[in-house]
């Protein structure tokens, strides 16, 4: 040992390439069992966009709908709603985003969020909260009319569904 | 376990048995024969309470899978037709959710109990660790099984815990996906939920096989945190301890039944006889009442991240014990100062728990932070406490500790009376 310790052997060479070669056959080998956890084909299928017509949605209405399982709010604001959203000194926010990038240019009455609080996942109730926003009865966050967290433990705002308008009243999302 | 076998078959069918796979031998030496301590009290009688229920658990569990159906649009119906239709379903599964809660209940005596009479020190921190890793397979089995009626309470449980997991920073949505297979809980998240439920007690019978076999090294510890020295110190296994555990078992089956037979829904949420409706959270969502110290942990701290950590370390940090307690004396007996702060400890745990089910706001939010304060204090208290506490005089042995100076000198002397050995 003394005399060729710093020259790897070939027995070495095996160790490590024997090594190697299991490494990669037990990953490979876990792979399609972690994979197997993500959504399926089936799941991912179902996030086709969905078309939404707004006409009877009336104002100060929520409308919930479904969208991939995920539960979004279709919320036509008032004016007042609107106002008290614009208002707000974003740099005071938790998650600061003006409303303005919350909706659509010229939209300002319709907002599109998912409707799952960002803390734990529970639904928010419409029209409740110190903002008139969205408060969720599990761990009282409180959300404004734009979907914005501003008390509470959640961290970030309702986030926004991918949608386009397709007419003046009518929505795809995703 | 152990080496203290001493069994000789008596038949020779039984000899050539054992000759080749010694296990009525080993269920001998470690369930007959073994020495315990003799002064063991009532609280060591719940392991055997807690193997008792592991079983009742898989059997009642075992027999409602074969009539429950694990889809999201069956799931609820099928547990109705279970109380309904199945001859005796409704007192199968009635034993299996309130089984839940019994065992809950006897976990928590048995980890108090090796709390206060420092049943985690040197030699017994594996056995201890077991028993933490015993714990969290426990909770996640109950939280699973839980989820399985499909009901609001289900849904929204199973929302806000897999939600738990999206506080990590980058991984976390990755993960909330990979274990819900969708995009919210649905289907997918039911049938693994099924599969792990129906798995995981298993994988607790393992590690309580691993559990027995680490207390069988050094043997029980006891309500004088002395070593054993001498047989003086000991009564066998059988029948004296087989005898007091059935005891408490039978007596602890009694507590079982009356809530099963008479308030069977009383630890259980009205909202989860309402199937699952992902558009509608309940008004109050709170978990089982053996998760609510935890619950009020999580909701104490005001940083998602952070609440989540300080819930998954309140329990993590039990793991650690036989190293934050520093003290030289195990059992609480001998420790004037310790068993002030493990009892405000057990209070403190309890009035968590209340909080936990109390809304989130106002002076709950207030008293939920000082109770997380004080329960992660103990650990810091428990680890200054080693060094400062002057502990109160040991007894020179276990047979001294029950029978006194006199008694042990008596069982010195080989005084009949005072050994059971010879009694039968």
């Amino acid at each position: 040992m003394a005399t060729t310790a710093a020259e790897p052997t070939r027995r070495d060479f095996l160790f490590i390439a024997t090594g190697a070669v299991g490494a990669v056959g037990i990953a490979s080998a876990v792979w399609p069992f972690v994979s197997q956890m993500a959504p399926d084909a089936a799941t991912v299928a179902a996030g086709a966009p969905v078309d939404v017509d707004l006409t009877p949605v009336a104002e100060g209405q929520i409308l919930k709908l479904f969208w991939r399982g995920k539960l979004i709010f279709v919320r036509h604001r008032s004016a007042q709603e609107i106002k008290d959203a614009q208002s707000v000194d974003v740099a005071s926010l938790r998650d600061p985003e003006a409303d303005a990038k919350r909706v659509k240019a010229g939209k300002d009455q319709w907002l599109v969020v998912y409707g799952n609080c960002t803390h734990l996942g529970c639904v928010p109730l419409g029209n409740e909260g110190a903002y008139k926003g969205w408060f969720c009865p599990c761990h009282g966050s409180v959300f404004d009319t734009s979907g914005r967290i501003r008390q509470g433990p959640a961290p970030t705002n309702l986030p926004l569904p991918p949608y386009e308008f397709v007419s003046d009243t009518k929505i795809r999302i995703g | 376990m152990a080496g203290h076998s001493t069994y000789v078959p008596k038949t020779a069918v039984g000899r050539w048995f054992e000759s080749r796979l010694p296990i009525v031998g080993l269920i001998h030496s470690s369930f007959v024969v073994f020495p315990n301590p003799r002064n063991l009290n009532y609280l060591w009688t719940f392991g055997g309470i807690l193997a008792f229920m592991l079983v009742a658990q898989i059997v009642t569990g075992i027999t409602l899978a074969m009539h429950y159906t694990p889809h999201a649009t069956m799931a609820f119906g099928s547990v109705e037709h279970i109380m309904r239709d199945v001859n005796y379903g409704w007192l199968i599964r009635y034993l299996h959710a309130n089984g839940a809660s019994m065992f809950f209940v006897a976990v928590y005596v048995h980890i108090f109990r090796g709390m206060y009479y420092g049943s985690y020190k040197a030699p017994r921190e594996i056995l201890w660790i077991l028993g933490v890793i015993i714990f969290l397979l426990m909770m996640a089995t109950a939280f699973m099984g839980y989820v399985l009626p499909w009901g609001q309470m289900s849904y929204w449980g199973a929302t806000v815990i897999t939600n738990l997991f999206s506080a990590f920073p980058v991984v976390g949505e990755t993960i909330v996906t990979f274990l819900w297979g969708g995009y919210s809980v649905d289907n997918p998240t039911l049938n693994r939920f099924f599969s792990l439920h129906y798995l995981l007690p298993f994988m607790i019978a393992g590690v309580v096989v691993l559990h027995i076999w680490a207390l069988h090294v050094p043997g029980s510890n006891n309500p004088a945190g002395i070593e054993k020295k001498t047989d003086k110190d000991t009564l066998p296994f059988h029948p004296y301890f087989t005898v007091k555990d059935a005891l408490a078992l039978v007596v602890f089956i009694m507590l079982y039944c009356w809530f099963v037979f008479y308030t069977p829904n009383f630890l259980g949420h009205a909202d989860n006889y309402i199937e699952a409706n992902p558009a509608v959270t309940p008004a109050h969502i709170v978990p089982e009442w053996y998760f609510l110290p935890f619950y009020a942990i999580l909701r104490a701290i005001p940083d998602k991240l952070m609440g989540v950590l300080a819930m998954f370390g309140s329990i993590a940090v039990l793991a650690f014990l036989p190293w934050l307690d520093t003290s030289k004396v195990r059992s609480g007996s001998y420790r004037p100062m310790f068993r002030f702060f493990f009892w405000l400890f057990a209070v403190n745990a309890v009035i968590l728990g209340w909080l936990g089910a109390k809304p989130a706001d106002g002076l709950y939010v207030i008293a939920s932070r000082i109770c997380t304060a004080y329960y992660f204090g103990y650990f810091a208290i428990l680890f200054i406490l080693g060094f400062v506490e002057k502990p109160s005089k040991l007894p020179a042995s276990i047979a001294e500790s029950v029978l006194g100076r006199q008694g042990s000198a008596a069982a010195v002397g080989a005084s009949a009376a005072a050994e059971p050995n010879t009694k039968g």
